[in-house]
């Protein structure tokens, strides 16, 4: 399949991205508002044409484990949800981490806590980026704020995976899941074969070879000299993974006095505010991180060098402006907007959250 | 006769199976994991599966089957053993995968994603030993704790008051469209341990088939957490256990 332009659903853009990334296996639960992740791969018959796997599990805690056991035997394997769900799966993905096995998790972030609400929030940064199961690890955290960057990150998130044995997550908001937009679908890479499998997967579960010694897949290690090495090697993995894979997008920084920080759709929301307010000839600019984590430190650490003030934007009640503060060393005063349980904020509340915190800007 | 005219190739009559390795196995003197790792050793040995099998380990007793039985291995989360074979399985359907697992994992924890496996009918094998405990975590009480027996959570014995009754899973798996064999066996005579590794046979040979879901139930000593010895245990069992869990296949569409 060559590249193809198509007017897509966010999640539908993702399920069509997996097809064409040669994805082995899907395993879902329905969940609003990311359903039509499942329903379009089941629409779509993949096992017919490429040979991929789509299973609707009995629920987020099996479909997590079919991922593990599929990621397992080296295969690329993916599943989808959305908040509730995505606690659910938190087991699962420790295992996923401790046991260094790439995969890629869908979170089409709703309102929370709890049952929550379906209109889109971004409440669950904390979760996607501190970890979310238990234990000490990371996942690689990317963040769309486009219908094609949900495309385009099935991509990359299955190659940051495979790069660095580890899960990586698309952490899009509800509005970015459900919006339609023109996208570019990227061309198809036909699914890896069985020897290209064993040469990339080596530790891959696929029956032990005479040439071999067993695989085992496992997170436990009760020699507790070992499960510190264990851990210190995951710990190395994630500084290599921040040292090469901090992505981040600028708009309008070059002369900017003060900025907007904000990831997903709010980061499209802020660039409208910033093309008004740059329109009454006030100099602000936007970072927008694509990967949460790692957390892209060192557009801030740069550009809080010469800025008077931030404004972070996200749909909860203050997640990111924690690693903001931290990557700035809070050099400048830095402050929060958020709404919260699935309001999406209108440019005029956050310009006058802007002018609240600084007045100073309009002079 | 010297022994050493007697130790000789063309005498040997039995043998340890190539796939269990010489690890020094974990388990209590007396209990019935080791006999079951061996049949299934054999099993795959003798179906020529080594390089096509992958196991499920639980979490429990055999959550280190992976250092006995020389074969690939998943460990799995507690319980979460035939959703890791739904994902090994249907990804390489020329695997034979199999789980094995003790009744807290199958019947307490993990009893959804083992009835969902089955009723969809997953091309695997799962090997369920039920002794009616927790071993691994100090002998505590699991569904198939029979009433009033002893754990350290049901102290005074279960009570089915408290705890709800002995849960025979089994049974509810046979009734399971997706389920094509399903038989309790246990391994406490050198006969009940030929029919057990039967069992395991034909629930291999099914999973490759594409037959649908098999259930072995092995019926199965504790003795450090039922405290009392091998033989103890053996006799308790057949005068308890198999009341509750009486032996023989529950269903079978193959045959």
């Amino acid at each position: 399949m060559n590249e193809e332009v198509k007017l897509l659903k966010g999640n539908e853009a993702i399920a069509l991205a997996a097809i064409r990334y040669g994805v082995d296996g899907y395993f879902g639960y329905p969940i609003t508002p990311q359903s039509e992740i499942l329903e379009t791969l089941e629409a779509e018959m993949p096992w017919d044409t490429t040979g991929m796997v789509v299973l609707q599990a009995e629920s987020e805690v099996a479909a997590i484990n079919m991922v593990y056991g599929g990621a397992a035997s080296g295969k690329a394997v993916m599943t989808s949800s959305s908040s509730p769900g995505i606690s659910l799966k938190q087991e699962g993905v420790s295992y996923l981490a401790a046991s260094e096995l790439p995969a890629l998790i869908v979170n089409v972030m709703r309102g929370g806590p709890g049952l929550g609400t379906i209109h889109p929030s971004q409440a669950d940064y904390f979760q996607a980026t501190k970890g979310g199961g238990h234990g000490d690890y990371h996942l690689i955290v990317l963040a769309p704020k486009t219908v094609q960057e949900m495309a385009d990150f099935v991509y990359l998130g299955f190659d940051l995976a495979f790069k660095y044995r580890t899960p990586a997550m698309i952490l899009a908001d509800g509005i970015v899941g459900q919006m339609m937009e023109k996208v570019v679908l990227p061309p198809a890479r036909p699914r890896r074969t069985k020897e290209q499998i064993a040469e990339q997967c080596p530790w891959a579960v696929t029956g032990k070879l005479a040439s071999r010694k067993q695989n085992v897949v496992t997170s436990l290690e009760l020699d507790t000299a070992k499960m510190e090495e264990n851990n210190n090697r995951f710990q190395s993995t994630y500084r290599l993974i921040e040292q090469n894979e901090q992505r981040y997008e600028e708009y309008l920084t070059d002369d900017a006095e003060y900025l907007f920080v904000a990831f997903g759709s709010m980061a499209r929301i802020c660039q409208k505010v910033i093309d008004d307010m740059r329109a009454q000839g006030i100099k602000v600019g936007l970072v927008r991180p694509i990967t949460l984590w790692p957390f892209p430190a060192e557009v801030f650490d740069r550009l809080s060098q010469k800025v008077k003030g931030m404004l972070v934007v996200e749909l909860n009640a203050g997640q990111m402006i924690e690693d903001v503060k931290l990557a700035s060393q809070c050099r400048v005063p830095t402050y929060h907007f958020g709404r919260l349980g699935g309001i999406v904020p209108n440019l005029g509340e956050i310009s006058d959250a802007f002018f609240k915190y600084f007045p100073d800007a309009k002079k | 006769m010297n022994i050493n005219d007697i130790i000789k190739p063309e005498n040997l009559v039995y043998a340890k199976p190539r796939l269990l390795n010489d690890n020094h196995m974990h388990y209590c003197p007396g209990c019935s994991h080791g006999v079951v790792h061996k049949l299934i050793a054999e099993v795959i040995e003798e179906m020529g599966m080594e390089d096509k099998t992958v196991g499920i380990a639980p979490v429990g007793c055999a959550v280190f089957a992976y250092n006995y039985v020389d074969i690939d291995w998943v460990e799995a989360a507690h319980g979460r053993a035939p959703a890791v074979a739904t994902g090994v399985k249907r990804l390489n359907p020329e695997n034979l995968v199999f789980t094995y697992q003790g009744d807290g994992d199958l019947s307490a924890i993990g009893t959804c994603e083992t009835i969902h496996a089955a009723n969809r009918g997953e091309n695997i094998a799962i090997i369920f030993i039920n002794n009616g405990i927790y071993g691994m975590t100090g002998g505590q009480m699991a569904p198939t704790t029979l009433e009033g027996m002893k754990t350290s959570t049901t102290p005074y014995g279960r009570s089915v008051d408290l705890n709800g009754y002995p849960l025979a899973i089994s049974p509810l798996l046979a009734q399971l469209d997706g389920t094509c064999y399903v038989t309790r066996q246990a391994v406490h005579t050198p006969v009940a341990v030929r029919k057990t590794k039967a069992a395991i046979r034909q629930a291999f040979e099914n999973s490759m088939n594409g037959l649908g879901t098999s259930l072995v139930e092995i019926v199965s000593t504790c003795n450090s957490g039922w405290k009392m010895t091998p033989a103890q245990s053996n006799k308790w069992m057949e005068e308890n256990m198999f009341k509750k869990y009486p032996l023989g296949d529950i269903k079978n569409t193959v045959k």
